[in-house]
């Protein structure tokens, strides 16, 4: 039955919210004037706080009346039926939640709506910020909520919302002609690729990274408006760190994902969901270190308030870019277009005007300093950080704007057919790469100086600097000197790479003689330090990551189609038969079947040994089922399958001088709207990943092409030779019990016992011959590895002869490709330390006690890409 | 002149630099006939090409080719573009799994020894997505 109540509560909730947003965004404006504020009068406030809670609590009913409609399996609601299915473990049913766009904004709502509510608790240091920011706040969430709204005025369509029937959503399909009361049996299932875990937590880590932009932002424009323009600083700094380290290391996450599921061979793309998010991170990070630089300094207030608010309205636009629709064909991943872009227009197009009439309004009473910075003063060097980090930000928006251009160029009239550089890595490499070296280079620089006491003049920064620089040129001299001498497997002389490196090196001496200062003084002052060594790894991780990537499965065959081509082709794929072993590298790596994942087994499970069944996620086992000797179950138990459409194809490694020996399951997946999915399967050594995954393998879910059936005539104890293997036929057995098939009384069944000799191992077949309600039946058994399949056909019980019947196949294979990645995990690593380093720095900016303006901390860099 | 100033000049210079560049680099969306030219020309720049798979009457997609056995780095196909111009293409890697059912094909390359040498497909599935049909077998109540 189709319950439409769940549905009516959540849409209602949605209103209720929207019109909630409304009245606090309302009376909170009209509590922050200085006529109500001067009078002490809370009425305004509380109407807005109340409003607010009303809004916070209709947003949780939202989310829980969606998250019911997935749990239950409603699939007469479009977004359970789009977004899952019966068999998605609940972890998923969390993805699916905010799989679909209108998911997403509620995700990003709810952190607001949790945010706001801390703000307005967070005690009475914040009571002269709570109306102006929360009036920000809830002006937000009033531009959010319209987003999911699903109303129509007329002709125009306001929002989309979640809780739309199908029969609402499919006014065309014939099936609700027929029936309006017809409910889908089963969804159509979660994207196979983002089943995955960091899936489950990369969405809510990058959304409130999302949400948390906005504190600071609102912040800077209540200090505008209030005229507060330079004690807004404080109150918001310890929530722009918590932004920039939760958006980090969301970011961080989703590239994870990427290189663990998708199969490009790296965490980064350049894609332009992927730059939307990178480009307000990296101003966000320049707009914590003018900020720093103002509470120590003085000066970079404007600095502080453009950058701020650049960020912010970056977000905007990159929620704009993703899923308006406008990037076409220009991103793989994008959303759906929901035809929400004129709304998502107005909601970046409302705060922009916003915020940029407010600041050029007040621009001439923001206070600034006549004061020069000296060359020998960190704050100086700070600056010069944070406008390396806003030009390489600036570089990667012209960029991958591309599209927008062409857009509003026909928007205007005017063809355009730009499209995004050919060669992505090495048009945005050749900028970020010398941005990260100036980032590198510049946390040394500026945290020798900003920590410097005394006097700052050449001299005393020369003695700071030494010590790091020297030990700088030492470790980098040992590397060049040890990789050209054969003991690292690439060689580094690259004068670029090289230069990264050096700078790379430095920015993590230099930091680590300031964390050895200040360990005797006040640790928790090292979160700077900290976090610009977590960069400085971040870069030499990417660096040798991908810079010095390498693939080891080259086709050296010799074997190619055309020779049209004199200059160096690819030849990164290589070409596996089953069982056929193949030098690559220093491995001899060899293909050896398709497996499965089987619950309540911890290893994966051979294909063969499962026999399937009408029901996809259930099979019987063709033999005993064990690991390590340990039997899981026994022949003929019925099993159940995690994801019957993906199979792991299993790849043995075995190095040739050494006893390192492993296997490696990459992934195949066939989707019906998707064709093939692949995913890699990583083995980590402590230096280096060894990344494989299949390019290609034969349709799974195509007939294979069996050759002519040869029929034998044989007696028990007969040797045969069968496709060029020996074969020896034992006799036959009758059995009680056929995988799959009910035996009924009067049913006869006998199975061959054969033993067939392959290359590597002998194998067993038993094709079963029965006779069911009269009716003669045969059950072949397949050897994949062999490519046979041999029929049980018939039996002359007089002369004791029996009668089999073999096809021969193609043997299986795949198309492999598997490369080494030296030294990612210095870029995890370097992930971990930023974020440790961002803690320490919120927790510190945060006791701050008032007018504690003397503080510490500097610069923030990050990336380059290299391949 | 103050030092904010200089620096102030010197971001403007660079934001300049990075503007052009990207210019510079931007690629174009073409047609096989102006890719031809390009390469008549001696340009060697890479173009995308927006086209559709060649198919026939019946729906089956015709003069594509991919033999791993032979060479699983040797892909090729033929792509007609938005003036239906036809062209052969050839990849230097394995065939991406999903194009059978691709709507539209993007490609980038360019022309060498008379075919379109591509190293980037870019596969519009009509589905990819958002799925538009209801299992009708599945009814039931």
């Amino acid at each position: 039955m189709i319950n439409t109540l769940i549905g009516d509560i959540g849409h209602a909730s949605v209103i209720v919210a929207f019109v909630a947003a409304i009245v606090s965004s309302y009376a909170y404006f009209m509590a922050s004037r200085a006529k109500v504020e001067a009078t002490g009068d809370n009425s305004w406030r509380n109407l807005a706080r109340g409003a607010f809670y009303v809004h916070g609590a209709a947003v949780l009913l939202v989310v829980f009346a969606l998250f019911n409609i997935i749990y239950e399996h409603r699939y007469e609601y479009y977004y359970a039926w789009s977004h899952s299915s019966n068999h998605l473990p609940v972890y998923y049913m969390i993805s699916c939640f905010w799989e679909g766009q209108e998911g997403s904004f509620l995700l990003w709502i709810f952190w607001h709506v949790l945010l706001g509510v801390v703000l307005m608790n967070s005690g009475k240091k914040n009571k002269m910020w709570e109306a102006p920011v929360m009036a920000m706040f809830s002006f937000v969430q009033l531009f959010l909520t319209s987003m999911i709204l699903g109303v129509v005025i007329g002709d125009v369509k306001i929002g989309s919302s979640p809780f739309i029937l199908m029969r609402d959503f499919m006014t065309d399909a014939p099936v609700f002609a027929m029936d309006p009361n017809f409910v889908p049996q089963d969804g159509t299932g979660l994207n196979p690729l983002l089943q995955n875990y960091w899936m489950v937590i990369h969405p809510p880590t990058l959304f409130l990274g999302f949400a948390a932009t906005l504190v600071p932002f609102a912040f800077a424009m209540a200090g505008l408006w209030k005229g507060k323009f330079t004690e807004w600083v404080k109150p918001a700094l310890p929530w722009s760190h918590f932004a920039a380290g939760i958006l980090g290391v969301g970011i961080i996450m989703g590239a994870y994902w990427a290189y663990e599921t998708l199969n490009f061979g790296g965490y980064w793309n350049w894609d332009p969901v992927e730059n939307a998010v990178y480009i307000p991170w990296l101003v966000l990070v320049g707009a914590i270190h003018t900020m720093i630089a103002f509470r120590r300094g003085k000066s970079g207030l404007k600095a502080s308030y453009i950058l701020v608010i650049s960020s912010f309205l970056l977000i905007l636009y990159a929620t704009f870019l993703t899923r308006s629709g406008i990037l076409g064909n220009a991103s793989v991943h994008s959303f759906t277009d929901l035809g929400l872009s004129g709304q998502l227009f107005a909601y970046l197009a409302a705060f922009a005007v916003l915020a940029i009439g407010l600041l050029v309004y007040k621009w001439k009473s923001i206070p600034t300093t006549e004061k020069e910075l000296s060359t020998y003063n960190g704050e100086f060097w700070v600056f010069i950080g944070a406008a390396v980090l806003c030009l390489a930000g600036f570089q990667v928006l012209v960029t991958t704007s591309i599209p927008v251009y062409n857009s509003f160029l026909g928007f205007i009239g005017i063809e355009s057919n730009a499209a995004l550089p050919a060669d992505q890595i090495e048009h945005y490499t050749k900028f970020q790469l010398w941005a990260g070296v100036g980032i590198a280079l510049l946390t040394g620089i500026g945290q020798l100086l900003w920590w410097q006491k005394g006097e700052k003049t050449k001299s005393s920064f020369l003695d700071s600097i030494m010590l790091p620089g020297m030990l700088t040129l030492l470790f980098a001299s040992l590397i060049i000197v040890l990789s050209k001498l054969g003991a690292f497997p690439e060689t580094v002389d690259n004068p670029v790479y090289i230069t990264l490196l050096v700078a790379a090196l430095f920015a993590v001496f230099a930091n680590l003689s300031i964390i050895l200062n200040l360990l005797h003084k006040k640790v928790s002052l090292s979160g700077g330090a900290v976090s610009h060594i977590g960069i400085a790894l971040m870069l030499i991780g990417i660096l040798f990551s991908s810079g010095y990537s390498n693939i080891i499965s080259q086709n050296t065959s010799g074997m190619l189609y055309s020779r049209e081509f004199p200059e160096e082709i690819n030849r990164d794929n290589v070409l596996l038969w089953r069982n056929t072993p193949v030098e690559m590298d220093k491995y001899t790596v060899s293909y050896h079947g398709q497996y499965l994942e089987v619950k309540d087994v911890p290893e994966y499970v051979n294909r063969e040994l499962l026999f399937p069944t009408a029901d996809e996620y259930k099979a019987i086992a063709r033999a005993d089922i064990k690991v390590n000797d340990k039997v899981y179950f026994k022949t003929g138990d019925t099993l159940e399958l995690h994801s019957p459409e993906n199979t792991y194809y299993k790849v043995e490694y075995k190095e040739r001088e050494g006893d390192d020996q492993f296997t490696l399951y990459p992934r195949a997946q066939v989707n019906p709207n998707m064709g093939l999915l692949a995913s890699p399967d990583i083995k980590h050594f402590a230096d280096k990943d060894l990344y494989s995954h299949v390019s290609s393998v034969p349709d799974p879910s195509e007939e294979k092409d069996w050759g002519e059936l040869q029929e034998y005539e044989v007696a028990a104890g007969d040797t045969i030779i069968l496709n060029d293997y020996v074969a020896v036929f034992n006799g036959i057995e009758p059995i009680k019990e056929v995988p799959g098939v009910v035996l009924g009384e009067g049913d006869v069944a006998v199975q061959a016992d054969m033993k067939i000799y392959g290359e590597r191992k002998d194998y067993h077949a038993h094709p079963v011959l029965m006779i069911k309600d009269q009716m003669m039946g045969r059950l072949p058994e397949e050897i994949a590895d062999l490519g046979l399949r041999i029929t049980f056909l018939n039996i002359d019980t007089e002369n004791n002869r029996f009668k089999i019947g073999v096809n021969a196949t193609q043997k299986d294979y795949i198309i492999l490709k598997a490369m080494e990645k030296p030294l990612v995990n210095v870029l995890w690593i370097g992930t971990i330390l930023m974020a440790v380093g961002f803690t320490m720095a919120i927790v510190r900016r945060n006791q701050e006690g008032p007018g504690a303006a003397k503080a510490p901390r500097p610069k923030k860099p990050r990336k380059v890409q290299a391949a | 002149m103050k030092k904010t100033h200089i620096i102030g000049i010197i971001i403007i210079a660079l934001s300049i630099g990075i503007i052009m560049s990207s210019v510079g680099d931007a690629s174009t969306y073409v047609s096989f006939d102006e890719a031809i030219e390009r390469a008549e020309d001696g340009n060697t720049t890479k173009v995308h090409v927006v086209g559709r798979l060649k198919k026939d009457a019946k729906g089956h997609i015709v003069g594509m080719n991919y033999d791993p056995l032979v060479d699983p780095n040797y892909f090729t196909f033929t792509l007609v573009d938005t003036n239906r111009v036809e062209q052969q293409v050839v990849y230097f890697n394995p065939k991406p799994q999903d194009f059978d059912r691709s709507e539209q094909v993007v490609i980038t390359g360019n022309m060498q020894n008379n075919v379109f040498v591509a190293d980037k497909i870019l596969l519009k599935c009509p589905s990819k997505y958002v799925e538009k049909e209801i299992q009708q077998n599945t009814a039931s109540l």
